[in-house]
C-alpha cells in the first residue's frame, strides 16, 4: 500500500483528533485575526447606529441552544450596541428553547451595560437597563406565522401579558405602541425555518424594515431577499457576528469563536485537498 | 357527514382566511383575532396529546425493559422536573413565576444548553470528516462544486495574502449573488407556486389525504 491508498483509507479517527487539536489550541491561545467587515452586516450595524435615543427596535430571537455558539455573539453585539445607544428593546422567541436564551442573553447584557465603556472612540456610562422601560420581552408562542400577523395588528393579541407574567399595557415602554408601525427595524436572529415567515406575514405584509441572523449554513439561502431588497442586512454564522464586533468595537464571543472556525475550516480544507490528491492520483494509476 | 363536515368546515375556513389577509377591515380583524385564539386551543389539545403520546411510549420502554430503556426514565425525568420547576414546585399553575425559578433557570442553563450545543458542536467533527472522504473530484460538476466550497470557504482568510483575498471576495461574492441566487429564486418560486396548489387543492376538497383512511 503506497502513500496514497494510505491518504484514501485514512481512519477517520484521525481527522477527529487533529480537528479537536486545533480547536483546543486555537480556543486557548489568542491571537488576533484579521475580520474583513461585508456590506450586508455593515448596512446592519450603520441602521442601529443611525437610530436616535429612545427609537424601538423589535429583536427576535429564534434560536435554540444547538445554535447558540453562533447566534448569542449577534444577539449580543447588537442588543449590546442598542443599548448603549439608549434605544429600547422589544424581544420575542419564536422558537421553542428560545426563551430560555432570550432570557439568558437579557441577564448577561444587563449586566455588561452596567458596566462604563468607550467604543469607538466614544465613551458610554454604565446604566441599568430596566425591564419595561428599556426593554421588553413579550416570550414565546407557538405557530409563528399565526403570532407575527397578529403582532402586525396588536403586539397584545398574540401576547396580552409578557414573559413575566405583567400585562403589557403595564410597561412605559409599551405606552402608544401598538404593532410593528411604531418599531424602526425587525431584527430576526434565527436558526430555525422561522425567518421565511418574517419574510412572508411580517416583511411581505406589514413592509418594516427587515434584518436577519442566520447559521452560516442557513446564509447562502436568504441572499436573494436581500438583493430584491426585502432583507436590509444579513449577518451570516459566527463571521456575521465576528464583523459586527468589528464595527461596533466591542470585540467578544464571536471574535474568540473565529480564531477557531478558521482554522478549523483551514484543517478541513487540508483533509479536502489530501483526500482529493490521493484520489486523482489513484485514479491515474488504475488507467495506467 | 363524517367526510363532508371537515370538508366543508375546511373550505369556509380557507376561503375566509384568504379574503381576510387582503382586507384590512376591523371586522375581518375582529374575526381573525378570534379564530386566532381558536388555533391555540387546537394547539393545545396538540400539546396534550403529545405529552401523553411520550409517557405512554417510554413508560411501554421502562416497564419492557426495551433496548436503551434507561434514556426514556431520563426523559420522563426530565418532563416531570421541569414541569414541577415550572410550576414554581406545584405552588404557582396560573401565573409566570416558575419561569424565573432558580432550579427551572439552572436545569435549562446547565443541563440543557451544554447538552444541545455539544450534540450541534460534533456535527463540526463529521463534517471535517464527510467531507474528506466524499468531496472528491469525481466528475465536472463535482469539481465545481469542490472548487466553488472552497473558494467560499476560503475568501475571508486572512493568509492568502490581499491579491487573492480580493479576487477570493469578488468570485464568492458573484457566486452567492449570481448562480446561487438565480437557483434559488428558481427554487423559492416553484416550492412557492407549489403551496398555493396544494393549499387550493385542500380548500377546495381535492386533496382529502389529512382526513384519514376511515
Amino acid at each position: 500500500m503506497n502513500i496514497f491508498d494510505r491518504i484514501m483509507s485514512l481512519d477517520r479517527r484521525w481527522v477527529f483528533l487533529l480537528l479537536a487539536i486545533v480547536c483546543v489550541v486555537t480556543y486557548v491561545i489568542p491571537f488576533p485575526i484579521k475580520i474583513i467587515v461585508t456590506g450586508e452586516v455593515e448596512s446592519v450595524y450603520n441602521f442601529v447606529d443611525t437610530l436616535k435615543e429612545g427609537d424601538i427596535i423589535f429583536v427576535a430571537i429564534d434560536y435554540d441552544p444547538n445554535s447558540l455558539a453562533e447566534m448569542h455573539p449577534m444577539t449580543y453585539s447588537i442588543v449590546e450596541h442598542a443599548f448603549r445607544k439608549k434605544l429600547k428593546v422589544i424581544f420575542t422567541s419564536l422558537s421553542q428553547n428560545g426563551p430560555g436564551m432570550a432570557d439568558q442573553a437579557i441577564r448577561d447584557i444587563g449586566d455588561s451595560i452596567k458596566v462604563d465603556k468607550t467604543y469607538n472612540g466614544v465613551f458610554y456610562e454604565g446604566r441599568e437597563v430596566v425591564n419595561g422601560i428599556d426593554y421588553i420581552f413579550l416570550g414565546y408562542k407557538p405557530y409563528p406565522a399565526l403570532v407575527i400577523v397578529g403582532m402586525g395588528q396588536n403586539f397584545r393579541l398574540p401576547f396580552p401579558t409578557d414573559y413575566y407574567g405583567t400585562p403589557l399595557d403595564d410597561h412605559p415602554i409599551m405606552e402608544g405602541v401598538q404593532n410593528y408601525d411604531q418599531v424602526k427595524c425587525v431584527i430576526d436572529i434565527s436558526g430555525t425555518s422561522g425567518v421565511d415567515m418574517w419574510i412572508t406575514y411580517g416583511q411581505g405584509r406589514y413592509n418594516f424594515p427587515l434584518a436577519l441572523g442566520l447559521t452560516g449554513v442557513m446564509a447562502a439561502d436568504y441572499y436573494p431577499y436581500l438583493n430584491s431588497g426585502q432583507v436590509f442586512g444579513i449577518l451570516g454564522g459566527l463571521l456575521g457576528a465576528a464583523q459586527y464586533e468589528k464595527m461596533a468595537d466591542n470585540p467578544g464571543r464571536a471574535m474568540d469563536g473565529m480564531r477557531v472556525q478558521l482554522y478549523a475550516h483551514m484543517v478541513i480544507i487540508a483533509f479536502i485537498v489530501l483526500g482529493n490528491v490521493g484520489f486523482l492520483v489513484s485514479r491515474r494509476k488504475k488507467r495506467l | 357527514m363524517k367526510r363532508q363536515l371537515p370538508l366543508a368546515l375546511v373550505f369556509i375556513f380557507g376561503v375566509f382566511m384568504i379574503f381576510q389577509y387582503f382586507v384590512p377591515h376591523e371586522i375581518s380583524e375582529t374575526i381573525f383575532e378570534f379564530l386566532l385564539d381558536w388555533v391555540y386551543i387546537i394547539g393545545i389539545f396538540a400539546l396534550a396529546l403529545g405529552i401523553w403520546s411520550l409517557i405512554r411510549v417510554s413508560w411501554d420502554k421502562i416497564q419492557k425493559r426495551k433496548d436503551n430503556w434507561q434514556y426514556a426514565a431520563v426523559t420522563l425525568f426530565g418532563l416531570v422536573a421541569m414541569t414541577f420547576f415550572g410550576f414554581d414546585y406545584g405552588r404557582n399553575f396560573f401565573s409566570a413565576e416558575g419561569l424565573q425559578n432558580f432550579m427551572f433557570i439552572h436545569f435549562f442553563d446547565y443541563i440543557m444548553i451544554p447538552i444541545q450545543a455539544t450534540m450541534f458542536s460534533l456535527l463540526a467533527f463529521f463534517i471535517a470528516s464527510a467531507a474528506y472522504r466524499a468531496f472528491r473530484a469525481r466528475s465536472l460538476l463535482a469539481t465545481l462544486l469542490l472548487v466553488a466550497a472552497l473558494i467560499v470557504m476560503l475568501r475571508f482568510n486572512p493568509y492568502i495574502g490581499p491579491f487573492f483575498a480580493e479576487y477570493m471576495e469578488k468570485t464568492a461574492s458573484w457566486l452567492l449573488n449570481v448562480p446561487n441566487l438565480a437557483a434559488k429564486r428558481g427554487i423559492i418560486i416553484g416550492v412557492g407556486l407549489g403551496i398555493v396548489a396544494t393549499a387550493l387543492k385542500v380548500i377546495l376538497g381535492i386533496e382529502r389525504n389529512y382526513l384519514g383512511k376511515d
